[in-house]
């Protein structure tokens, strides 16, 4: 087996390009990261490391925009997802100019799995090593949207997804939880099923909301605390309720 | 091996260059460029060669019921008619009409090629390419051609998402958004009739008969445009070819010969 994962373009005997499977293993490494699409927001969270004292947090962003109404979140290769971004941003750009019309989601998606299969195509080099989630809202419909893309090249649509460390548990906890919601309700179970793996409180979170009329808002640390703070009230009120059921009189 | 600079760089490949993982068409078709000595003396030849061509009159109108397209169907060559019946209206696909003024290769040529890219944007992004979508394509592969002799003066006119839809594009690479366009040699005289009679609340048959009009006008004045007036509309529902008319039998229609007093009579001569 160790003779087919050198180069990419080797297929093994039994049928695995063995360096996309390493590639997703760098994936299954990275930060989790979580996306939720509720009938006019859509929410991105990702797992933030306890930040370094010296370090400006502010260039760590990891949620970054692609254009005024798509958003991308991602669980990887960090460098990687850099040049992803770039090229990314500018085909968006180069769209506005062709055809006079912002991207639509399902649109820049395509492009950015396209341009994962192709490196997995290639000669020399190797996969991009980081899956990602992208949000957005369609320029001319407004339909909400959440892709998720991986070093393969594939991409689908979701309603709710994860990846990244513990992707299984929080797919496992979305599964059960998930119904249609909007606003603060969106936000409130994307934070839910990012506690699930992560330890609970502002600082180890990034959140990202995505509505309409506003584009992407990215969350203060204060009011992720709040939100959570509201979460565990909610948890013990549920436990309490379970512990004592009311008496009926 | 070559560093990949290519995330650097933006997607639109420039002449001749070829990426290593670009994906094939989205380059430009290209040609290898003539050994000449003069290549710039070469290119002005070339679009002097090509500039009296222009040779016919389409219009292009945006109303409340849709936009109206019509043109003659006249092809001159100097002062030869080589064909009185040139299809100068284009169908690119069901909702999207093309008017043909210049180079008749050149125009159909490019408008089939058009209607190929609509057709794999449809396929790709399951809807249908925007009027200004598709205009800007082909401005776009016009621009590059720029100055190599290309003698195209089109309209592009269709009905997409946003409603109605018209531009005027050119070889020079120009690309224009306007309701009301005439193109040719006859388009001063189209024009005037067009100007005239136009108003945005007409009904489809108000439309067509001032369409025709004005074509038949054109024609009339201008040796290089006649044969026949084609009237298109296209609506909610893409384009319907509205009629054909011979602009000789139209002369009986707008211009009838008035009664007229006789101011001598011709009387029998006796023989001598």
């Amino acid at each position: 087996m160790a003779r087919y994962d050198r180069a990419i373009t080797v297929f093994s005997p039994d049928g695995h390009l063995f360096q996309v499977e390493y590639a997703l293993e760098a994936v299954r490494k990275g930060n989790a990261a979580v996306g939720v699409r509720g009938t006019d927001t859509i929410v991105l969270g990702v797992e933030k490391k306890s930040t370094a004292k010296l370090q400006d947090s502010r260039s760590v962003r990891k949620i970054v925009n692609l254009d005024d109404h798509i958003a991308l979140a991602c669980a990887g290769l960090k460098a990687d997802a850099r040049v992803l971004v770039n090229r990314a941003r500018i085909e968006c750009q180069s769209h506005r100019l062709t055809v006079e019309d912002p991207v639509t989601v399902e649109y820049i998606t395509r492009y950015i799995a396209g341009l994962q299969q192709k490196y997995t195509q290639s000669g020399g080099v190797r996969p991009f090593g980081l899956s990602t989630l992208i949000i957005g809202f369609d320029p001319y419909s407004g339909a909400p949207s959440l892709y998720q893309t991986d070093p393969s090249g594939t991409f689908s649509a979701w309603k709710a997804n994860a990846t990244g460390r513990n992707s299984n548990s929080i797919r496992e906890f979305l599964e059960k939880n998930y119904k249609e919601t909007s606003g603060q309700e969106t936000v409130k179970l994307a934070i839910r099923a990012l506690l699930e793996v992560v330890e609970s409180g502002g600082k180890n979170i990034e959140v990202a909301v995505m509505t309409r009329e506003h584009g992407l808002r990215q969350l203060e640390e204060a009011e992720i605390d709040a939100i959570v703070a509201e979460i565990d009230a909610e948890k013990a009120a549920a436990e309490a309720a379970k512990k004592a059921p009311p008496k009926e009189t | 091996m070559k560093l990949d600079t290519s995330g650097l760089e933006s997607t639109a490949p420039f002449f001749g260059s070829s990426h290593e993982l670009n994906d094939g068409f989205s380059a430009v078709p290209s040609f290898e460029i003539p050994d000449t000595i003069d290549f710039d003396g070469f290119q002005k030849e070339a679009v002097q060669m090509v500039k009296p061509a222009k040779g016919t009159t389409t219009l292009a109108f945006i109303f409340k019921e849709g936009v109206m397209v019509a043109a003659d169907s006249r092809a001159s060559m100097g002062g030869y008619i080589s064909s009185q019946s040139v299809k100068k209206i284009i169908e690119i696909n069901p909702y999207m009409l093309g008017t043909m003024a210049g180079g008749a290769a050149d125009c159909q040529f490019w408008h089939r090629n058009l209607g190929i890219k609509c057709r794999l944007h449809e396929l790709a992004n399951k809807s249908r390419i925007s009027v200004t979508g598709a205009s800007k394509l082909l401005a776009n592969i016009l621009f590059s051609y720029r100055g190599m002799g290309l003698s195209v003066g089109t309209m592009i006119a269709g009905w997409d998402e946003t409603g109605p839809g018209l531009y005027y594009v050119d070889s020079e690479g120009g690309r224009l958004k306007g309701t009301r366009f005439s193109v040719g040699s006859g388009s001063p005289y189209a024009y005037g009739v067009l100007d005239n009679g136009y108003r945005y609340d007409m009904s489809i048959e108000e439309a067509a008969e001032l369409a025709r009009r004005a074509i038949y006008h054109a024609t009339f004045r201008d040796a290089a445009s006649g044969g026949v007036a084609s009237v298109y509309y296209v609506g909610p529902n893409g384009w319907k070819k509205l009629s054909g008319d011979d602009v000789g039998e139209l002369h009986y229609e707008y211009y009838p010969v008035l009664p007229s007093t006789v101011e001598q009579e011709m009387v029998e001569v006796a023989a001598a």
